[in-house]
């Protein structure tokens, strides 16, 4: 189990640049799409505060990745003291 | 029952109820707005469709992600200094009190540019406050609630979320059909919002008399209270882990199973098999209704097996059922197919003469009511445009199918499968309380638990109906595609919580 838990730490942190990638691609695609105006304006509004949020929370995706690859999932803290 | 404080004069009932109580409200409030959005978007925003949509865009997704995760990291970080009962009293004054205004502001018509703003501001309070609410409410319970009983006592609670959703969806139900369609678009729209004063002012009567936590308590007259919990929440690596796995291995799958289930369900019947706007609404009253004694069932049943597993098991259960659900309400709603060979009766066409919206050109619409053998019934409507100085053109037109109602029997199935749909949302939400609070420690409790919590629901859980629009445009997409969201989150936290969370249930939470 401790071996699938650090591969699986390879994917998160693949999967955390990964998923920010789509999102700027997906952005750039329907703002594009969008007409000028304020309807683009407004598409513009909407990712920029998806790709906003999603960053930080992406990073932390990378972050957990790591945590599992070092190996910091292997035993949980059994009480409070632990952490 | 008392709870585990010998000093303590008030039964844990007298905590889970005040608690509970305050949230359902708050819940009440933050959803009132969303199901009435298209009504105060023509009576407090400018007609102009441009700038009202933007508006729209503020108010929805700030609110929802990025103002909610802030709240919870400003009254969390409040609740470890201070206290939980002061910090979910005054989320609980500024949710009701931002609502109670919402319902006072003139109409667009009146005021002009300052009624949007207005909403704007005040729809930014309530993402505050709410992100503030939930984490005090169930680490206050919790940290009442005896040993063995923690997944019970906190289900309470999370029964609120759902509940909120019935009384803001029954409120606006019942005023709807006592003042009728044009008077509650008119001015009985604002009755909801007003009703959520009186509705604060009780619950905020009944909390005052509370008493702080005892773990909190204990916790001060110790000076063992944090310094700055933010710090200690996220600069800890050995916290900070936690954190993230709450959020990627059960927060995160959680709010998608809960948004899938009792929004985009009734939306997609809504929206996409056109069904009426009331038997859509009342679909999912049913449902929740017959589901919610579920969390507590739930809750219970994770203090004797653990939380893990149930939790997982209701993720697990979306992945594979929400296409083969979806499907059937598509199949099961499609009068096209079903008029060609069991058409029973059309009724006399009604048709109205009035402006398109660029209020230029001439708009005809007519409409017919088609009744089906099995009892079934819906509205077709023709819309003709003719252009203005093109009398004599050929017009455009356009045929479109709205409000159907369904036979009895598949209204019951309907309503049966949106509750499996619901009991799902039970068994990955009603064990979550105990699981956060167990997994952090009394010094940041409060802090730790709530941005996981409102990133999972406000963000993951919030961004289905967008991310599932976005991806049913996609070319080659159907109407299932949407699915493909809740489906991939909750596939992805049921990977991540399966394999790198413990089911043991931690019995001390006094550390």
């Amino acid at each position: 189990m401790n071996a699938l838990k650090k591969f699986l730490g390879l994917v998160w942190m693949l999967l955390g640049p990964v998923i920010i990638l789509f999102l700027f691609m997906q952005a750039s695609d329907k703002i594009g799409l969008a007409a000028e105006g304020i309807d683009r304006t407004n598409t513009t509004l909407q990712w920029s505060i998806i790709i906003l949020i999603f960053i930080p929370i992406c990073a932390g995706l990378v972050i957990f990745g790591y945590y599992a690859w070092k190996g910091e999932y292997e035993h949980l803290p059994e009480s409070s003291s632990e952490l | 029952m008392r709870s585990e404080n010998p000093n303590a004069t008030q039964s844990i009932t007298q905590v889970i109820a005040a608690s509970s109580l305050g949230t359902l409200i708050e819940w009440y409030d933050f959803y009132i707005f969303g199901s009435l959005a298209v009504i105060i978007g023509q009576q407090l925003f400018p007609s102009d469709a441009g700038a009202s949509a933007l508006i729209n865009t503020l108010a929805i997704f700030a609110a929802g992600f990025i103002v909610r995760p802030f709240g919870a990291l400003v009254f969390g970080r409040l609740g470890d200094l201070i206290g939980r009962k002061y910090t979910f009293l005054l989320t609980l004054v500024l949710m009701g009190g931002s609502t109670f205004l919402i319902g006072l502001i003139p109409s667009y018509s009146s005021i002009g540019y300052a009624a949007p703003i207005l909403v704007l501001i005040l729809r930014l309070v309530q993402g505050l406050a709410l992100g503030g609410e939930y984490g005090g409410a169930a680490t206050y319970v919790a940290e009442h609630a005896p040993v063995g009983k923690r997944g019970f006592f906190t289900s309470w609670i999370q029964t609120t979320a759902t509940l909120g959703l019935f009384l803001s969806l029954g409120i606006i139900v019942l005023t709807k059909n006592m003042l009728g369609s044009e008077a509650f678009a008119d001015w009985g729209w604002r009755i909801p919002f007003l009703v959520s004063i009186l509705l604060v002012g009780v619950s905020i009567y009944i909390r005052m008399k509370m008493h702080e936590s005892p773990v909190f308590t204990k916790l001060k007259a110790e000076g063992k209270v944090s310094a700055n919990p933010l710090k200690e929440s996220f600069q800890k690596k050995a916290n900070f882990k936690m954190v993230l796995l709450a959020l990627f291995g059960a927060t995160m799958g959680q709010g998608v199973i809960w948004y899938t289930g009792q929004f985009y369900a009734q939306s997609f019947l809504e929206n996409t098999c056109k069904l009426d706007f009331n038997e859509s609404r009342y679909i999912l009253l049913w449902a929740i209704l017959f589901a919610t004694p579920f969390f507590v069932v739930f809750g219970s049943w994770s203090d004797k097996v653990g939380r893990k597993w149930i939790m997982l098991t209701g993720m697990l259960l979306g992945v594979i059922c929400y296409r083969p659900i979806y499907q059937y309400f598509i199949d099961a709603t499609n009068v096209r197919e079903f008029e060609k060979t069991s058409l029973a009766n059309v009724s006399e066409p009604v048709t109205e003469r009035g402006l398109a919206t660029n209020k230029t050109d001439s708009l005809i619409t007519t409409t017919v009511v088609k009744t089906l053998a099995s009892g079934m019934t819906f509205k077709e409507v023709k819309t003709e445009t003719i252009a203005a100085g093109q009398v004599g053109s050929l017009p455009e037109s356009a045929v479109a199918i709205k409000d159907v109602t369904l036979s009895s029997s598949t209204y019951i199935m309907v309503i049966a499968l949106v509750f499996f749909q619901v009991l799902l949302v039970t068994m990955v939400y009603g064990p979550i309380a105990a699981f956060l609070v167990e997994l952090f420690p009394t010094q940041i409790r409060y802090t730790s638990m709530s941005l996981p919590y409102h990133i999972g629901n406000g963000v993951f859980g919030g961004l289905v109906p967008f991310i599932a629009t976005l991806v049913a445009s996609f070319s080659g997409s159907t109407p299932l595609s949407g699915l493909w969201y809740p489906i991939g989150i909750a596939a992805l936290s049921f990977v991540i919580g399966a394999v790198y969370i413990d089911n043991r249930v931690d019995n001390n939470v006094m550390d």
